[in-house]
């Protein structure tokens, strides 16, 4: 490996990075936003609300993000629509994730059984405030094993938005390829890039979970 | 003559086919203590839930305090507010330390002041003996004072009755007790209370009227001292008889 080529790689691989994480954040909580409350109106809420949160689960889930980004970026043009390459990423993203977030949250809402809801309704408590100050807290602490993985996905999926150019990591390989014709040492830096960014990413994520564990809440989950 | 709390008639409730209650009458009264007995399915912590209205009757008016829960347009979520309930599996909040499960409900659902909630949380628990237990997750206490922690919950709202659905059902023999001395302690200031219970002692001793049901109906009530020595049914004497063990 050069160090020319290492000189001009690394900015450029460094900004991709932030361009990557910026992505990754915006869409995972863009997913969040939306998966969350369509996960609580498919356990809880009325038939309407119910089959809109599967409808949407099994489109999003059942059709390639690929396509979906194409649709985005180069199809709504047609209606008008016209989005900058970040935009259309980081929408589509978002909102295929969110079907992704759906289901994970559905099975922690599930997994805390339907006891937690009755006790705050016998205390006073409207169905949306019991969601808001019992359910959710120990929502998020079940699902953040899974929505971790969620996130480290995330970020390396967050590479299919090369194909519209959006300037992310795996862009700048791209371009460090065509300025440089040198295809193994591009890809296989780009590569460290991931894989030091997942690895930091599974650290936090550990970190975290201990330190919002509660003792018997993963119990009461399996118990129920 | 004390005054009315609770009144139920005509409640009956259905799933589908099955029906459950089949019009039931009842009448509560200020500091009374009321024990529903009967073999299990049929229909008594159905109809304990109908009181607070967990469970919406298909038939019939439920009277808590005068307001007719069933009447449309009624603010149940302010209703419940005290109407204390007491569940067989506990349902204490998993994320929360006991304190916070007493206090919770004032903070949220009364609008009391943090501090104040707190305070009058850790009464709560002393009340029900766990003023050592203030940080304990629901997770770090037993399945005995996991319950009493529940009762204090309920307490901390001022109930005008606390209902009790099998509150020791699901506890291991040697805990049952503690539970049933912090509900006999509450019946004894007065509170009012509607107990479904299989615990034939307690009932006996501090009911002031026992509810026996069978498949969705009243079949007997009266007096504990009535209904256990002479019980006007044959059902009522059919089931006793299965407890005979306890009497000893």
């Amino acid at each position: 490996m050069s160090t020319a080529f290492l000189k001009i790689a690394i900015p450029a691989f460094l900004s991709g990075t932030v361009i990557t994480l910026k992505m990754s954040a915006i869409s995972l909580l863009l997913g969040l936003a939306v998966g969350v409350p369509l996960a609580f109106a498919r356990v809880y809420g009325g038939k309407f609300l119910r089959n809109f949160s599967l409808v949407y689960s099994e489109l999003m889930r059942g059709t390639p993000v690929l396509v979906q980004l194409f649709i985005v970026y180069y199809g709504l043009p047609q209606f008008g629509i016209v989005l900058s390459p970040m935009v259309a990423g980081c929408l589509t993203m978002g909102l295929n994730s969110a079907a992704y977030q759906i289901e994970y949250f559905r099975g922690a809402i599930l997994s805390i059984g339907p006891g937690q809801m009755m006790a705050a309704r016998a205390l006073g408590m409207s169905q949306f405030k019991a969601i808001r100050v019992i359910l959710i807290p120990q929502v998020l602490r079940i699902v953040l094993p899974t929505w971790a993985n969620e996130a480290i996905s995330m970020v390396k999926n967050t590479s299919v938005c090369y194909l519209i150019a959006v300037p992310e990591l795996m862009t700048q390989a791209k371009i460090m390829i065509a300025q440089f014709y040198n295809t193994i040492e591009s890809y296989s830096t780009v590569a460290v890039f991931y894989l030091v960014i997942v690895g930091v990413m599974t650290i936090a994520f550990s970190l975290i979970e201990k330190k919002v564990k509660i003792p018997g809440l993963a119990i009461e989950k399996s118990k129920k | 003559m004390s005054k009315e709390i609770i009144r139920l008639e005509g409640i009956k409730k259905s799933y589908g086919q099955s029906e459950v209650l089949k019009g039931i009458d009842l009448s509560v009264k200020e500091s009374e203590v009321v024990v529903l007995l009967g073999p299990s399915g049929t229909g008594k912590s159905t109809l304990l839930r109908c009181i607070n209205m967990l469970t919406v009757p298909t038939e019939g008016h439920v009277w808590v305090d005068g307001q007719d829960l069933t009447a449309p347009k009624v603010n149940i979520n302010k209703a419940r507010e005290h109407l204390g309930m007491v569940f067989q599996e506990f349902n204490l909040f998993a994320h929360l330390k006991a304190i916070d499960n007493v206090a919770i409900g004032l903070t949220k659902v009364l609008g009391v002041k943090r501090a104040d909630a707190l305070e009058r949380a850790k009464k709560e628990l002393e009340r029900v003996g766990l003023g050592d237990k203030l940080d304990l997750y629901p997770g770090q206490l037993s399945g005995g004072q996991k319950q009493r922690v529940a009762i204090a919950r309920a307490l901390a709202m001022d109930p005008e009755v606390m209902l009790f659905d099998e509150p020791t059902s699901a506890l291991d023999p040697e805990l049952i007790g503690e539970v049933l001395e912090v509900m006999q302690k509450l019946a004894q200031e007065g509170m009012t209370m509607v107990c479904v219970t299989h615990e034939m002692h307690f009932a006996r001793r501090v009911a002031n009227r026992i509810v026996f049901m069978e498949g969705g109906v009243i079949v007997e009530e009266g007096s504990p001292d009535e209904f256990f020595d002479h019980p006007k049914t044959e059902r009522a004497r059919q089931f006793l008889g299965k407890f005979n063990g306890q009497f000893d």
